[in-house]
């Protein structure tokens, strides 16, 4: 229900922006929407966050993946059991450039009587090439922005399209980008227990994503675009001095109010594990809760049972035992 | 139900197909075997948990108060604003599935609530409902209404949860099911729905200090039955002390260790040790347990059970405090005690009195584990060892779930079974070390109506225990935790057969000579050693 | 002993069959997971069905070993005698081979004449059954026997507790 019910809408937002041009609504398309996203982007994001923020840590509760640091004879694992700032960063990094936890998916299977340890590494892999190229593919819009574009971005782009196949070059992340996604949209699809899992926030974003990939693939090879207006437009969007040229093409226009849509959707949804990643207390603490104290903001008081009551309960019984007593 | 299937039935199993549903419609079925007890008032209202009444959680009707929903939700954003832990895994779970297969409860049961997401989003569908805005659009979104079915299904999987941890290891964000399986139950205890099994050990150790509700008196007459027992197979004569003021150190374990077997076997293990050493230290009988089960209830009740250890230590002037083989109990004073009831500025930076060794990384909390203590007393060559005399053993090594993924203490124990056996023998890789599997019934699940529940959440630990007893012929399950020692053995038993379990100080006790030229022929647990039984028929 | 070259060749068919059989058995869920891993570790359950039923086949068309078909059949039965089924169903696994065989093999059968032959099969898949009885038992005898014991445990305690006092 959840997969239908995004297929459809991300299909409809395609043809609310078709329609919406084709009824010459270009302002709203070229500029009030995209101005609008970006806003609801920005402070949707940093409220979240704050949000978060807010919320103190009030337990020192690192997931410990190797040896702590103990006795200066053993061996300490670092990355995965970190002692000190640098590992812990050196841990992020692990975590959010290379997914080190998902690396670790392993799965063991038996072949004739013997152990083999497989690695399961298929969500690794299209995860991080997804992630990857969608990062790299938003990198290379900067040349839209940006007058002279930087010649590291200009590199990027030549990079990207090193195989010289066709005119225009084809862009590799583009392609990857849109694989990948699909891979993770077949997972979701034919692996049994992560459809079950699966809910329509899960299908939305990543139809929303693949058809944003689509949409820009379509413009770039198939079907063209005035490239210079197209700049015009969104250099008037980087420089606050808006205005939409004629005869743009509407495939930009779907292309464009989809990413919108991806914007605004975004604070509000599982997308924020892009910022969330950084404030996990599993991951972002050093594991020395025994070494430096943590402290806990709102350390309740509580009632105890204190010694005293305690002795008064027992002490008859104690003195039996010759247990030593406070008061005889 | 079913009781009387129809003829058709028996053969055909086989058309049998639940309806396909969507999870969230899926009402949850309370299976036998699988749900706890309900608390009883008394020990409910003896360490003031709110709600306590006659009940049981086959009723139809839980006798939740009138406004339990607000009691809930109210309980829920107070959750959310003190923890950024909850908070933070409510937004940002991808659903990946990267933990589904990871979780022991899964494995064994096949239920697919018992995947570590699915278990989260029976609490994130009330989140996204309640206090989100796409929530508002209800189901499509992923919300549910609080309801009592509900809230009954977030019990059931509630505590068809260990808290191991094991699923934060695997996920790209590191969302602990533990962490929210601790929220889901502060809020149950909102509503007096805690566990038998978990609220009478809670009530003991609030009053006599220790989850057995032992008396002091039990407690010392207890320890003279097995300093007998001890001086039967070894010939020494131990003399522990109790509250005994001045003291060097106070040693903390979990009561289990003195009072059942085979725990009782690794605590003749430390009272060799110490003896050996002439260790100045103290036991309590006011802090006569390690365990707080007030970790799987709420942080409040946590802090209030734990609060006893610094107390004692202060009153009894001690240095620093030695603490035993426990799992769960090392989590909450590694990564809680110092918050919740230090800074224990009147107490030393731990020193040990043997070789000199400062142990660095507990100079704040001020607590040393006893296989850091043991393992640098070795590798210090203080201590002596007749490795042959646990050649009847051939061990391998359990991790407890709290000690590898709260702590990360792995190399420790291996050098000390290391350095006392010959024969030692590692499970495979995947299931042991942080990837270690649970034994089923930590985080106050050993309750004796769950048993084929914890029987099958033990599956995939019996499963590795299996294949090194066939391949390696290991018959010895060693670990450093007080439930595992308890709940291992029915659980090797059942699926293994003829592997005993013991405690990393039992071992340590078999091997350790006390004076030069000892002669030893019976083991800890008073049963003969083979090797030296011929030595004698030879003489 | 035609029948059992018949059954050997179509070895793979009818195991696959007889798995997935057992596998409805489940909750559609479940069984979905345990068909889709089969490693030992990683799901246990799935991983002795698979390799129980297919030792058992072996054992129908060869020896009959009885420790063999015992340790198979242990396997399995062991996690069901755990899983909230009535007896009837725990077991009912065995039977579901005879269906599949059936259904498979009804045309040779009918061919051949083989009907005595199958009989004669089926008699030693009711063995099975027999066998199936006695471990289903000593599972479920072996469960009460530890929850006992645990009881036993808690009581002693407070009986050695009264002597003290």
């Amino acid at each position: 229900m959840g997969m239908l019910f995004s297929l459809v809408a991300v299909i409809a937002l395609a043809a609310i922006a078709f329609i919406g041009v084709k009824l010459g609504l270009l302002g709203l398309f070229g500029i009030i929407l995209p101005y609008l996203a970006i806003i609801v982007f920005l402070a949707g994001f940093i409220m979240k966050v704050v949000k978060w923020g807010k919320s103190p840590v009030p337990f020192h509760i690192p997931t410990t993946c190797g040896q702590q640091k103990s006795l200066p004879w053993i061996k300490q694992n670092k990355l995965d059991n970190p002692s000190s700032t640098l590992g812990v960063i050196g841990r992020m990094a692990l975590e959010i450039l290379l997914f080190r936890s998902l690396f670790r998916n392993l799965k063991t299977d038996m072949k004739d009587g013997k152990v083999i340890y497989g690695s399961n590494k298929w969500l690794w892999l299209g995860s991080l090439a997804f992630h990857l190229s969608f990062f790299v593919v938003l990198v290379r819009h900067l040349r839209f922005f940006t007058e002279p574009v930087p010649g590291w971005v200009n590199m990027i782009d030549a990079v990207d399209g090193f195989m010289q196949m066709g005119v225009p070059h084809l862009l590799m992340t583009g392609v990857v980008l849109l694989a990948a996604g699909g891979y993770l949209f077949l997972r979701r699809v034919f692996n049994q227990q992560v459809r079950y899992i699966s809910l329509a926030a899960d299908y939305f974003p990543l139809f929303l994503i693949i058809g944003v990939a689509l949409s820009g693939i379509l413009m770039r090879y198939f079907i063209k675009v005035d490239i210079v207006k197209v700049k015009e437009l969104t250099m008037g969007l980087a420089t606050l001095n808006v205005s939409v040229p004629e005869g743009i093409g509407v495939i930009f226009f779907i292309h464009l109010f989809l990413i919108s849509v991806l914007f605004a959707y975004f604070p509000f949804s599982k997308l924020m594990h892009l910022g969330g990643i950084f404030l996990s207390p599993t991951r972002n603490l050093v594991n020395n809760s025994r070494e430096v104290r943590h402290v806990n903001p709102w350390n309740p008081e509580v009632h105890v049972h204190t010694y005293e009551e305690y002795e008064d309960e027992f002490r008859e019984l104690m003195k039996e035992e010759g247990i030593p007593v406070e008061k005889e | 139900m079913a009781n009387k299937p129809k003829p058709d039935e028996l053969l055909s199993n086989i058309n049998y197909k639940p309806p396909r549903t969507q999870w969230t419609d899926t009402p949850v079925e309370f299976k036998k075997g699988y749900y706890c007890y309900a608390g009883r008032p008394n020990n409910l209202e003896y360490i003031s948990l709110p709600h306590g009444r006659k009940w049981s959680s086959t009723d139809d009707d839980w006798q939740l108060v009138d406004n339990w929903k607000e009691i809930f939700l109210e309980g829920m954003e107070n959750l959310l604003k003190k923890f950024r832990s909850f908070r933070l895994f409510m937004d940002i779970c991808v659903r990946c599935g990267a933990c589904a297969d990871k979780c022991h409860f899964f494995i064994g049961t096949g239920d697919p609530k018992n995947m570590p997401v699915l278990r989260a989003e029976l609490l994130r569908s009330i989140y996204r409902r309640y206090f989100t805005i796409s929530g508002k659009l209800g189901k499509i979104a992923g919300a549910r209404d609080l309801t009592e079915d509900v809230f009954k299904e977030l019990w059931y999987y509630s505590y068809q949860c260990t808290e191991c941890r094991r699923c934060s290891v695997f996920c790209p964000y590191g969302i602990d099911t533990a962490e929210i399986t601790m929220m889901a139950r502060e809020l149950i205890n909102l509503l007096g729905c805690c566990t038998d099994w978990i609220s009478g050990p809670l009530a003991n150790c609030y009053r006599t200090g220790n989850h057995l509700g032992l008396q002091p008196h039990t407690i010392k007459s207890n320890f003279e039955y097995m300093v007998d027992d001890l001086e039967e197979f070894t010939g020494v004569r131990v003399e522990p002390t109790f509250n005994r003021k001045g003291a060097e150190l106070l040693f903390v374990t979990p009561s289990a260790d003195f009072f059942a077997e085979p725990g009782m076997f690794t605590c003749m293990g430390y009272l060799l040790l110490f003896h050996k050493l002439g260790l100045d230290y103290t036991w309590s009988t006011y802090a006569s347990e390690g365990g707080n089960f007030g970790l799987f209830t709420s942080n409040e009740m946590m802090k209030r059970i734990n609060s006893k250890i610094y107390a004692e230590a202060k009153r009894l002037g001690v240095k620093w405090i030695l603490g035993g083989e426990c799992g769960h109990m090392w989590r909450v004073l590694h990564q809680y005690m110092d918050t919740m009831n230090g800074p224990a500025d009147f107490l030393e930076e731990p020193v040990s009195p043997i070789t000199g060794t400062k142990f660095e990384n507990a100079k704040s909390t001020k607590m040393v584990h006893i296989t850091e203590f043991t393992a640098d007393l070795i590798k210090n060559g203080k201590l002596k060892f007749d490795k042959s005399r646990n050649d009847h053993i051939i061990p391998t090594f359990h991790d407890s779930c709290n000690t590898s993924r709260g702590m990360g203490l792995f190399e420790e124990p291996r050098y000390v079974i290391n350095s006392v056996c010959n024969q030692f023998h590692e499970m495979p890789e995947n299931t042991i070390r942080e990837q270690t599997f649970c034994c089923g019934s930590g985080s106050g699940l050993n309750a004796g109506e769950i048993e084929e529940l914890r029987l099958l959440g033990g599956l995939p630990r019996a499963n590795a225990v299996k294949y090194v007893k066939e391949k390696n012929g290991v018959n010895m399950l060693s670990c450093i935790c007080a439930i595992d020692r308890a709940v291992l053995p029915p659980l090797v038993d059942y699926w293994v057969g003829d592997v005993d379990v013991c405690g990393v100080h039992e071992l340590v006790g078999n091997a350790l000579i006390m004076e030069e030229g000892e002669k030893r022929e019976i083991d800890l647990r008073g049963e003969p050693l083979p090797g030296m039984e011929e030595k004698e028929e030879e003489d | 002993m035609k029948i059992e070259h018949i059954l050997l060749e179509k070895k793979q068919v009818i195991i696959k069959k007889w798995f997935d059989l057992i596998l409805e058995t489940y909750p559609a869920e479940t069984a979905k997971f345990m068909k889709a891993q089969r490693n030992r570790f990683g799901n246990p359950v799935g991983h002795a069905i698979s390799e129980g039923i297919e030792g058992l086949f072996d054992e129908l068309l060869q020896g009959m070993d009885h420790d063999k078909i015992a340790l198979f059949l242990d396997n399995i039965i062991r996690v069901r005698a755990l899983q909230d089924f009535t007896p009837s169903k725990a077991l009912g696994f065995i039977f579901i081979l005879k269906k599949v065989i059936r259904e498979e093999l009804a045309k040779k059968i009918r061919d051949n004449k083989l009907f005595e032959e199958l009989m004669a099969f089926e008699s030693r898949v009711d063995d099975l059954a027999q066998i199936s009885f006695d471990i289903y038992m000593k599972c479920r005898e072996k469960l009460y026997k530890l929850k006992a014991s645990e009881a036993k445990k808690l009581t002693s305690i407070i009986m050695q507790r009264a002597n003290i006092i």
